[in-house]
């Protein structure tokens, strides 16, 4: 993509790229398949991500129903035991992972898009709404970003994952649109942006054009990183008690044991899969980020 | 340097500014009504104390002048040091709530982020470039900082206190003590203290070791290496002048995580019942005590900032080239 600087013979120029750019992805694949980092955080991801979506249907009672026995250890009926109210706790388990990628991907994805546009618009802009921007983004950076949502989350008489999502999004952008800065910066002085601004393009048609398919690995990394971290700050919220209002998730599950002392009582079925859940879905994700740098960066490939 | 250091000190008092702006804008601004959410919290029934404590509470907040008069005046208690009265803790002033639970949040949080500092880059430095190592500390790294900071507190609560029954589970010390300078009561103290920092600590290492690998090996690759390396210099040598480069970005990553770790030393106080600000969050939160609550925010916000402070004029102490800045050489 980025020797279109050969202009002369811009007829014979047009059908070149897509050989090249068929050849780069099949390059790509080979070294995928190849990799065992994005392998494994994948296939973990996606299992987790199938048992949140079709769990839920083979179960046919509300997660926080009391159905059961109290204080079961995990037997065959009740996969991970009970809680001490004889709640399911694999029902739990399976609904809380479902709101877990739903808050991944609302989160992730609010600060995905302010980070992104904040970090475009600066980086090629430059002057002062690069100034005013950076501003903005030190600033919110500087922000412990649980806290104030501690104290904004606590005024709202109902929560719901949607709007959780929405706060998340809104505090934790800074660090992706300073990331998104430095790649445009890189980007915004090579000759075909020049080229493409000369050809008189509008600013928001050569961002999404010409810079951001240029950095597209980055950007994919940038978002699992923030689908990541969206995921540990609502766990962190819920685990508080502010998170969504007669919900399930995670988080939540972590407070209850703590909240009804399930540590004093030794039922350790209760508090163990639901952090694991947490750090494993967290925990991959990370290790396939790894992996996509590996494959989508050729000096770290032969390591 | 004084320009550098000037720019800073801009954005950590426009921070500031912001803070408090949203911490008075929270109450005002958001749907529902704190007045009446309180009052209800309270559960009064007479009509006349419920009355009372309406006008009580618009007053308080100065709900019946206009918004920038609200404003100013608001600014004009804080600058008095005025943060409110505690409702849970009625009268005592929020400041005294406060600072008495910040010791315990500090001695938590200040030698968990500092020793793991120091450990995770020495592991990362040392873990670079040698397969072996690589391929077992950097997982590991990864499903650390992976781990929400108040499940590894659950996990170490339950195996070293409730199943071996080596550390206490909960509390700043013993109900049985006074707190006294004496070695019962100092040994009992550092026992309650231990589990939350190692929580702590285990947690923060991870991110510390990887971004430390990372850094070396792309200082490995610089030319000064290669030229090292080509000069016949000994490994040690070149590995010694690499861990010094990537420093630099380390001290600024440890003012960029500052936040998420003072979240995780909350959330990890609130597992142990540990007295610090994490505990007082949670029981302002059950107590509907939105003084306490905001006081607590403003607090971090200006820890926060302060540590941000000291972090860049470390950085300026450090790194020789924002002094040469200042005095205008080696353009």
């Amino acid at each position: 993509m980025t020797d279109v600087a050969g202009a002369p013979g811009a007829d014979s120029a047009a059908p070149a790229p897509e050989p090249a750019a068929e050849r780069r992805r099949s390059e790509t694949l080979h070294f995928a398949r190849r990799n065992p980092k994005l392998l494994i955080g994948s296939g973990i991801v996606l299992t987790l991500l199938l048992i949140g979506l079709i769990g839920p249907f083979f179960i046919d009672h509300d997660p926080n129903e009391y159905v059961g026995p109290q204080s079961q250890p995990p037997n065959g009926e009740y996969w991970l035991g009970t809680t001490s109210f004889g709640q399911d706790i694999w029902a739990q388990f399976v609904h809380g992972l479902r709101s877990t990628f739903l808050i991944g991907v609302f989160g992730g994805g609010v600060a995905f898009v302010i980070g992104t546009a904040v970090g475009f618009l600066a980086g090629y802009k430059g002057g002062w709404v690069d100034e005013v921007l950076n501003m903005i983004t030190n600033v919110v950076l500087v922000l412990p970003a649980l806290v104030v949502l501690i104290v904004a989350v606590a005024y709202l008489d109902a929560r719901g994952v949607l709007v959780q999502g929405v706060f998340i999004g809104l505090t934790s952008w800074p660090w992706a649109a300073r990331a998104v800065r430095s790649q445009t910066l890189s980007l915004a002085t090579r000759d075909f942006v020049d080229l493409a601004r000369l050809s008189g393009r509008r600013t928001w048609r050569i961002i999404t054009a010409e810079v951001a398919p240029n950095m597209s690995s980055y950007l994919v990394m940038t978002f699992i990183l923030l689908f990541g971290g969206s995921i540990l700050i609502a766990a962190g919220l819920d685990f508080i008690g502010l998170g969504p209002t007669n919900g399930v998730s995670l988080g939540l599950m972590l407070e209850n044991a703590v909240a009804w002392s399930a540590l004093q009582l030794g039922l350790w079925w209760w508090f163990i899969p639901p952090g694991l859940g947490i750090t494993v879905i967290v925990g991959s994700l990370y290790i396939l980020n790894v992996g996509l740098d590996e494959v989508f960066n050729p000096k770290l490939r032969e390591l | 340097m004084w320009r550098y250091i000037g720019r800073k000190l801009v954005i950590y008092l426009l921070t500031f500014v912001i803070a408090v702006t949203i911490n008075w804008m929270i109450p005002r601004f958001m749907p529902g009504d704190p007045v009446r959410s309180m009052l209800s919290r309270a559960s009064v029934s007479d009509p006349q104390a419920l009355e009372r404590m309406n006008a009580y509470y618009n007053e308080v907040f100065g709900f019946d002048t206009p918004l920038h008069q609200q404003y100013l005046s608001f600014w004009g208690g804080l600058l008095r040091g005025d943060l409110g009265v505690s409702i849970m803790l009625y009268p005592e002033p929020v400041t005294d709530v406060i600072m008495r639970s910040v010791p315990y949040t500090l001695a938590v949080l200040l030698p968990a982020i500092l020793i793991s500092w120091v450990v995770g880059n020495r592991f990362g430095a040392f873990a670079a470039r040698s397969k072996v190592l690589d391929n077992t500390i950097l997982p590991v790294g990864y499903v650390l900082t992976a781990t929400p900071y108040m499940w590894l507190a659950l996990l170490l609560a339950w195996a070293l206190g409730v199943v071996a029954g080596v550390f206490p589970v909960a509390g700043g010390y013993s109900y049985a003590l006074r707190p006294e300078f004496s070695w019962v009561f100092v040994s009992d103290l550092i026992s309650h203290w231990f589990l939350p920092f190692l929580s702590m600590f285990v947690v923060a290492l991870g991110g510390w070791a990887i971004g430390m690998r990372n850094m070396i090996i792309y200082e490995l690759e610089a030319d000064y290496s290669n030229y090292l390396q080509a000069l016949g210099a000994p490994r040690r040598l070149i590995r010694r002048y690499a861990f010094r480069n990537a420093m630099l970005p380390q001290i600024t990553g440890l003012a960029v995580q500052l936040g998420t770790i003072i979240a995780g030393a909350l959330l990890t106080e609130i597992v142990f019942n540990y007295p610090g600000l994490g505990t007082l969050i949670l029981d302002s939160l059950n107590n509907r005590d939105f003084f306490l609550l905001q006081g607590i925010f403003l607090f971090v916000v200006v820890g926060v900032l302060i540590a941000n402070f000291v972090i860049d004029i470390v950085y300026v102490l450090i790194d020789p080239r924002t002094r040469v800045q200042m005095t205008g050489g080696a353009a």
